[in-house]
C-alpha cells in the first residue's frame, strides 16, 4: 500500500516536472498516466500492491470531485446573469456529444468487420 | 449560544478537521443513498455531497476557504488517482487496440461536437463572448479546461463550474441516452461518457463495469489533449465568423 501510493506519486511528479520543462498544455498526473502505462507494458501487468492501491483509490473516484464541486458556491453568482443560455449550452452539448462520440464508433465498429467483436 | 459551544465552534472552524469530515460524512451519505437507489445515475453521489456541503457551508456561515484547508487533503489524491487510471488502461489494452479506428474517429468528432456545440448554442441564445469562450473547453477536466479558458479570454473560475456541471450532467445523463440509441457496448459507453464529461463521467463509468471505466479514462485523457491544442483555433474562427 505504501510502497504502491509512493510509486503513484513519483509519476505524478516525474509527469509534473516533464509538463512544466516543456511547457505542455497536459497537466502533470495525466502526463504520470501516460507513463506508467508505459511502465506497465515494459513490465508485464501490475504488481498486486499497485492493482489493490489503485482499486481503492478508483473505487471512489467520485469522492475525489466533491471539495471541487462544492466550489461552485463561490462562483454561483457569476452564473446567475446568464443562467439560462450557459444551462441550455450545457444540456445540449453534453446530449450531443455522447450520440456523436456513441454514433461514430458504433459506424467505424461495423464498417471494417471486426473479428470476434460483437458486443 | 452556551459559551463552551462557541468556543468548540471557533476552534472546529478553524481547523482543518471540520473541512476534512464533513467533505467524508457528506460522500459517505450520498453514497449509501446512491446504493440505495440501485445505483441510479439521478442519485449521483457528487451530486449529493455537493448540495449537502453547500448546504452546510451556507448554514454555518463557513467560507470556502476555510472548508477547502481541510477538504484539500481530499483534492490532493485527485493527483495520484489519475495516475493510477494506467491500471486498468493496462488490463482493458487488447480490447483498446481492437477498437483504435472507432476510438479515435470517436474522440474526434465527439471533442469537436463537444466545443463546436456549447459555443454555438450559447451564442444562439445571447451569450456574451467572454462566456462564450468560458464554455469552448467545458467538456475536459478542470485544470487543463482552465488553462485553456485563461488563454483564450475566457474566465478560468466560470469555466471551472461549468466543467463541473458538465461532468454531472453526463454522469446523470449518460445511462438514459445510450438505452435509447440501443448503444450496449460498455467499450462505447464508457468511451463517450469520458469525452463528454471527463472525469465525473469516469467515476461513474467505474461504479458500472471496469471495461466502461477504463474506456472512459483513456477517452478524458485523450480529450484533454486534443482539446487543448482544438480549442484555440476553434474558438479564434468561431469567434470571427460572428
Amino acid at each position: 500500500m505504501l510502497g504502491a501510493l509512493t510509486q503513484l506519486l513519483l509519476f505524478q511528479l516525474a509527469g509534473e516536472v516533464l509538463a512544466r520543462s516543456l511547457d505542455l498544455p497536459i497537466p502533470g498526473p495525466v502526463i504520470g498516466m501516460l507513463m506508467l502505462f508505459v511502465a506497465l507494458m515494459l513490465r508485464g501487468g501490475p504488481g498486486e500492491g499497485l492493482q489493490t492501491t489503485s482499486q481503492t483509490l478508483l473505487q471512489h473516484l467520485s469522492l475525489l470531485f466533491v471539495p471541487a464541486g462544492t466550489g461552485i458556491m463561490v462562483h454561483l453568482h457569476r452564473v446567475s446573469a446568464e443562467w439560462l443560455p450557459l444551462l441550455v449550452s450545457l444540456l445540449v452539448s453534453t446530449l450531443a456529444t455522447l450520440v456523436v462520440t456513441a454514433l461514430v464508433m458504433r459506424l467505424c465498429q461495423r464498417t471494417p468487420a471486426a473479428p470476434g467483436e460483437t458486443p | 449560544m452556551n459559551p463552551d459551544i462557541t468556543q468548540i465552534w471557533v476552534y472546529l472552524s478553524a481547523s482543518p478537521l471540520l473541512g476534512l469530515t464533513v467533505t467524508l460524512l457528506a460522500y459517505q451519505g450520498a453514497f449509501a443513498l446512491y446504493q440505495r437507489s440501485g445505483n441510479n445515475p439521478l442519485a449521483n453521489p457528487v451530486l449529493i455531497a455537493v448540495f449537502i456541503l453547500v448546504a452546510f457551508l451556507s448554514l454555518t456561515a463557513t467560507s470556502y476557504e476555510t472548508y477547502f484547508a481541510g477538504a484539500q487533503f481530499v483534492h490532493f489524491l485527485l493527483g495520484p488517482a489519475t495516475v493510477a487510471l494506467a491500471i486498468p488502461l493496462y488490463t482493458q489494452f487488447k480490447r483498446v487496440r481492437s477498437m483504435l479506428l472507432p476510438v479515435l474517429a470517436g474522440l474526434i468528432a465527439g471533442s469537436l461536437t463537444a466545443i463546436v456545440s456549447a459555443v454555438l448554442v450559447a451564442r444562439l441564445l445571447g451569450a456574451s463572448a467572454s462566456t462564450q469562450l468560458s464554455l469552448a473547453p467545458k467538456s475536459v477536466t478542470t485544470p487543463i479546461a482552465m488553462g485553456i479558458a485563461e488563454r483564450i479570454g475566457g474566465i478560468p473560475s466560470l469555466t471551472a463550474v461549468l466543467v463541473i456541471v458538465t461532468g454531472i450532467l453526463g454522469a446523470v445523463g449518460a445511462r438514459y441516452v445510450f438505452d435509447a440509441m440501443k448503444v450496449r457496448d460498455p467499450a462505447i459507453r464508457g468511451f463517450a461518457i469520458g469525452i463528454a464529461s471527463h472525469g465525473i463521467g469516469t467515476a461513474r463509468a467505474f461504479q458500472v463495469n471496469e471495461q466502461s471505466g477504463a474506456f472512459a479514462a483513456l477517452a478524458m485523457g485523450m480529450n484533454g489533449a486534443l482539446t487543448a491544442m482544438l480549442v484555440p483555433w476553434i474558438a479564434d474562427f468561431l469567434m470571427n465568423i460572428g
